[in-house]
């Protein structure tokens, strides 16, 4: 606990920030949010929303996964799920942008209960592997289902239109993904503060106590489920918006894998984890390509940047979990807590 | 309406082909599991690495096909040590899924290097099977085929008759099971594990030389692995006989849904029947109940 | 087995010792006076119980009644089935036959959290809290049945999950964290806390169900004697003043005998004795299950030349 912040209320304890310090850094973040579009230039204004997008869907399935221990390789598809529901209801009903992102987000979560259905008698590791059928599953329907995915070629996205305005610049997108994505941390983070989050907790750390305690397993894993694919709906959403065309291969195996990755290199079972697990993975990438660029090498530097970036990410999922399992926020946390008490330290 | 039989043997044949390789890389895996509790989701992409050395030492240093295909799997052995050392090793101890995600972390790192030495290109392996057509009756098999499934038989049957009368299955499943409690019976835990994986990796070498003879190799084989995930789930994750039998009949289907349906109907296929198993009897036909203790 | 019989033999003469110690306490918090079964309706009613596992009973046949506001203990060597009955009553196995009664209503057939719902709260002989959580948040778990906040009030939070969240904090730090004392460790993480302390953590997330019976797995194994003076303590508290029936295995023989208004007595998954804590110590078949068949008095005059000879 921070120095001289003495609580005098139970409600001062359970908050989620609950010192003036923090509430200064909150005031600066939230300045820097706001500003920060106006000083970006195009290629930062477009990592901003793809980070918003990723915080968004690492957030739901770090509820699933980090939080019930459901884990899941099932996110991609899911997302998949809610951005072909967004395509589709702009392409034939022209329906407005946020019930788009809100049917996206529930056909995701229908998505997301059928799946958590044999929770109860598939546990671990066969869970896993059930989430990867399902993907296969749903890839197999996105490119066959001609009449409604539009097959392999898929649907292309008209830019998102509210009041009027037309939300086909990253600037502009910004402002639509930022809060959204926000009031998703918020939402998730306040779950774990009640009874409901306590419960999946309850699950991922000793089902058969839970059940004593009188938590029914089935109907809260399928609310785990049905929670973080309604969060991977909104943001495959957000997705199909931001990239304008949604086709099968836009949600590999592998991209399930890149959300595994975020959470668990920043810290599976925290709201700050998720975050920074996003925004770490997507950086990773772009400052790759710095890197390869600045290499003196004889052979074209784009040529290795895709394999490079393979054998990083790869590193990264064995490097975290074998030396640092807690994730990137432990380290965060190790970093404040030196400040915490800098000063006074001997 | 006439019937073509001699589609549906040829079909079934071809499956039984896949079948063998499936079941072969089933094996590895199952070696791998039955000795250090391990879900191997990597098996693809050691199989991949297998095929890869072969063809760097075949064309880069001109070895005849022979000699690339023993150093190859010699090499293999010696990479899957090494991985499990360096990252299976460290993991003792920690809980099931996060192992599994090593191997997924290990999948991706050596996707990359094969990548980075030789591109994602496919490329063929140099031919080194007899290349006479095989007619069984009125079927035809392609020659690789034909022979692939001898090679993987064969490895098959020495694993089973290995673990039938050989003691060291026991210490190996003693070992998978409580590696303090089998430590100090005075089994050497640390040589268990790191034979166990250079054995799995020279097997799904094998499997790799074959399965690019047969269709070529490219940094996306590993996808491979998931159809053998299947197999070994449908067989039951630490049984050899499983892996044979849910081997051979993955292959069959798969082949089947390829034939009848469309290649795109191959994968959908075999999740679904992993899904059918998944809930109807999840540790597959052969495998081992594992009781939980309240 | 032996060498075990003189070492049970001074445990069983320990205990009779230890009883006059804790009996004058208990005489004065309890008003002295032993619950008769049979009087009052029953809280718990065992019938006919068998339970078995493909070959090996369990349980066979096992049935008796708990009497509401009592401390029942049921006691037997290793292996008797103690656990095993406990986790039929909790609802984990399926008995093949006989029934579970509880307040006068058949549950044989209902599910453990619906048990919870109903009142029966248990610890578990390995402590079972829920390590990634803190005490606090463990305790608060107990209460879930009978907390109402549903999916969207949690995401929004502010309006009725705050409340309910308020009003729980409250009731769990006014009404159990200073009953068990535990007000200290609150807000740590269970997993650094001593055995000692998640025992009591358990009781506590136990009582945060308002349970109307507590099954008590071994509540003071492996606790020393100062431990298991509190947790004594904190049981007779529990009973007086939270009306709480407890129902414990247990094998500490001075705690036992000395807290237990009806002690239950199982072998071999065979009930063999059911009585006050008296009757149980003078039944033969008691002591032939503890000390093994053979004349009880031969036994006596060995272990006494055994001591003498300086065993």
């Amino acid at each position: 606990m921070r120095i001289g912040t003495a609580r005098s209320s139970y409600r001062h304890d359970e908050a989620l920030f609950d010192s003036r310090t923090q509430y200064a850094w909150l005031a600066i973040l939230g300045v820097a949010l706001l500003g920060f579009p106006f000083v970006a230039d195009e290629y930062w204004l477009y990592l901003a929303c793809l980070v918003a997008i990723n915080i968004a869907s690492a957030t739901g399935l770090n509820i699933l996964t980090g939080y019930t221990g459901l884990v899941s390789l099932g996110q991609a598809a899911f997302m998949g799920i809610g951005a072909y529901t967004v395509a589709a209801f702009e392409q034939k009903f022209g329906t407005p942008v946020l019930l788009n992102l809100l049917a996206g987000g529930f056909v995701a979560m229908l998505g997301g209960l059928v799946v958590g259905l044999p929770s109860l008698r598939v546990k671990g590791l066969y869970l896993a592997i059930s989430t990867i059928a399902a993907s296969v599953v749903l890839h197999f329907v996105f490119a066959n289902w001609h009449s409604v995915t539009g097959g392999h070629s898929g649907i292309t996205v008209a830019p998102a239109e509210i009041l009027g305005i037309s939300f086909d610049t990253s600037f502009r997108l910004y402002w639509l993904f930022v809060p959204i994505t926000i009031m998703m941390v918020i939402g998730a983070a306040n779950l774990f503060r009640t009874r409901i989050g306590r419960a999946f907790i309850a699950i991922r750390d000793r089902d058969i106590s839970a059940e004593v305690l009188g938590i029914p397993l089935l109907r809260y894993k399928l609310l785990s489920f049905g929670l973080s694919s309604f969060y991977a709906g909104v943001a495959g959403g957000m997705w199909a918006y931001f990239f304008r065309v949604v086709t099968p291969e836009s949600f590999p195996l592998l991209m399930s894998i890149f959300f595994l990755a975020a959470i668990i290199v920043g810290g599976m079972g925290t709201i700050l984890g998720a975050i920074l697990g996003a925004i770490f993975m997507t950086m990773v990438p772009e400052a790759l390509k710095l890197i390869v660029g600045w290499l003196p090498l004889s052979t074209d530097a784009t040529l290795i940047l895709s394999p490079v970036r393979t054998i990083v990410f790869g590193a990264l999922i064995v490097g975290f979990l074998v030396f640092e399992p807690l994730g990137l926020q432990e380290i965060w946390r190790r970093i404040r807590r030196f400040f915490h008490l800098w000063p006074f330290r001997a | 309406m006439d019937f073509d039989w001699l589609f549906l043997v040829e079909i079934f044949l071809a499956g039984l082909g896949a079948g063998g390789l499936y079941a072969l890389t089933a094996l590895a895996f199952v070696l791998i599991y039955k000795a250090t509790r391990v879900v191997n989701l990597a098996i693809g992409e050691m199989l991949m690495i297998g095929a890869y050395l072969c063809f760097g030492l075949a064309t880069a240093m001109n070895l005849p096909m022979w000699l690339a295909i023993v150093v190859a799997v010699i090499a293999s052995g010696m990479a899957g040590a090494v991985l499990e050392r360096v990252a299976i090793r460290p993991m003792l101890g920690e809980s099931p899924i996060a192992v599994f995600m090593v191997t997924v972390g290990l999948a991706s790192i050596l996707v990359g290097v094969v990548e980075l030495v030789w591109t994602s290109e496919p490329r063929r392996l140099p031919e080194f099977m007899p290349n006479t057509p095989v007619m069984i009756g009125e079927a035809f098999v392609p020659p690789k085929v034909f022979y692939g499934f001898l090679v993987a038989a064969a490895l098959i049957a020495v694993a089973l008759t290995v673990f039938r009368f050989w003691r060291g299955g026991v210490a190996l499943r003693a070992t998978a099971s409580d590696q303090q409690t089998a430590y100090s019976m005075g089994i050497n835990v640390p040589r268990v594990f790191s034979l166990s994986w250079t054995v799995a990796a020279m097997i799904a070498a094998i499997a790799g030389v074959i399965v690019g003879a047969v269709g070529g190799i490219s940094s996306t084989m590993g996808v491979f692995g998931l159809s053998v995930l299947v197999v070994v789930i449908v067989g039951g994750l630490d049984s050899v006989l499983g892996a044979l039998v849910a081997g051979l009949f993955i292959g069959v289907v798969e082949s089947l849904a390829g034939g009848y349906l469309g290649g795109e109907y191959k994968l959908l296929a075999t999740f679904l029947i992993l899904i059918v198993v998944l809930m109807v009897r999840p540790y597959g036909l052969f495998g081992t109940h594992e009781i939980e203790r309240l | 087995m032996a060498r075990d019989t003189p070492l049970l033999v001074s445990a069983l003469a320990l205990a009779i010792n230890a009883q006059h110690e804790l009996a004058a306490r208990k005489r004065q918090s309890a008003g002295g006076d032993k619950v008769h079964p049979g009087k009052v309706n029953p809280i718990l009613e065992v019938e006919g119980l068998t339970l078995s596992f493909g070959g090996i009973k369990a349980l066979s046949d096992v049935g008796f009644e708990v009497a509401p506001g009592s401390i029942t203990t049921v006691i037997g060597p290793n292996g008797a089935g103690k656990t095993s009955l406990f986790n039929t009553i909790s609802g984990f196995y399926k008995p093949s036959t006989g029934r579970i009664r509880f307040e006068g209503e058949d549950i044989t057939a209902t599910r453990p959290p619906a048990r919870a719902k109903l009142g029966l709260a248990r610890s578990f002989q390995n402590i079972a809290l829920f390590r990634g959580m803190t005490v606090l948040d463990n305790i608060k778990l107990g209460r879930h049945t009978h907390l109402r906040t549903n999916v969207l009030d949690a995401l929004f939070y502010f309006g009725r999950a705050r409340r309910e969240e308020m009003e729980l904090r409250q009731e769990v730090e006014e009404r159990i964290i200073d009953f068990l004392e535990i007000d200290h460790i609150r807000h740590m993480p269970v997993s650094v806390l001593s055995y000692g302390l998640q025992k009591r953590v358990e009781m506590a997330r136990a009582l945060a169900m308002r349970p109307k019976i507590l099954m008590l797995d071994e509540p003071v194994a492996g606790m020393n004697r100062e431990e298991t003076e509190d947790m004594a303590r904190f049981i007779l508290d529990v009973r007086d003043e939270w009306g709480v029936t407890v129902l414990m295995v247990e094998h500490d023989m001075g705690m036992v005998m000395d807290l237990s208004d009806h002690v239950v007595v199982l072998n071999f998954g065979k009930l063999i004795a059911d009585g006050t804590p008296a009757e149980v110590q003078a039944n033969p078949e008691v002591i032939k299950a503890y000390l093994g068949s053979g004349d009880v008095s031969e036994l006596r005059e060995r272990l006494h030349q055994t001591v003498a000879v300086g065993g």
